[in-house]
């Protein structure tokens, strides 16, 4: 199997729709028959980044590269941007509103959650552009 | 645990998927936040839950959950039922309070998960 890639639009504040990309994702990589813990770890990292686009963002994409041992993820969305990254990352740091956290979200796991699934986690802001997300995950040994 | 026991324990309607209710949980998870679903959940846990919008059964489909107790009576609308349906995700109603119907599950053998 050679590598394949998928881009999934987003839509701000769209969340009867929110999490259709990633289980969209999850699909996919269950039909092409992607080791279960390695997919399982794929399907929550872009769920919560999808999640945060809708929640926070203007909108964006996620994007996935996927080939046989490793997927890489990449949302990108059109801003506003993160002020304080470091503050953001931090367990239980949250911007989110009421109405947010009646829907089960936003208590300020999102961005960790996402890292701790991840191999390799890189984030990038810029406050008027936008934040990128990049994780890649692979199978691990054992698996 | 099966899953009829759970209802039986619970006295649960089962809202969805009643054909597989002999599959079976090894643990449970009581929360609202769903992102600590997320961080701490693995597959074969059971969730109890008071939320009942569409991103519970998200939750559910990524973290490879396949039955969700709904508490303190709450049931969700049509559309919520029918993507659990499609997910092959059970879902549960008790009247019990979140509190209630774990301390039941917990005294019948049902335990938690280690974080």
């Amino acid at each position: 199997m050679s590598a394949i890639k998928y881009t999934f639009q987003i839509e701000k504040d769209d969340f009867s729709r929110a999490g259709e990309a990633s289980s969209s994702i999850k699909k996919i990589l269950m039909q092409v028959g992607s080791e279960p813990s390695l997919t399982r770890r794929v399907a929550i990292a872009t769920y919560e980044a999808e999640m945060n686009i809708v929640i926070h963002s203007d909108g964006g994409t996620i994007s996935v590269m996927i080939d046989p041992k490793c997927v890489m993820v990449l949302a990108k969305d059109n801003g506003p941007g993160i002020e304080n990254i470091e503050l953001a990352m931090k367990e239980g740091y949250s911007t989110a509103t009421d109405r947010i956290r009646e829907m089960g979200f936003g208590a300020g796991m999102g961005l960790s959650n996402m890292k701790k699934c991840s191999d390799e986690f890189s984030i990038e802001s810029k406050i008027g552009e936008g934040t990128t997300i990049m994780m890649n995950m692979c199978v691990k040994e054992g698996e | 645990m099966q899953i009829i026991e759970v209802r039986d324990i619970l006295e649960a309607e089962v809202l969805c998927c009643d054909e597989i209710l002999t599959n079976e949980v090894n643990n449970a998870f009581s929360s609202d936040l769903m992102s600590d679903v997320l961080a701490f959940v693995n597959g074969k846990t059971l969730l109890l839950t008071g939320l009942v919008n569409c991103q519970v059964i998200r939750t559910a489909e990524m973290a490879d959950l396949n039955v969700i107790v709904f508490v303190r009576g709450k049931s969700p609308d049509k559309n919520v039922i029918e993507m659990a349906k499609q997910g092959n995700i059970i879902l549960l109603t008790t009247r019990d309070t979140l509190y209630t119907a774990s301390g039941k599950l917990y005294s019948k053998g049902l335990k938690g998960i280690n974080i």
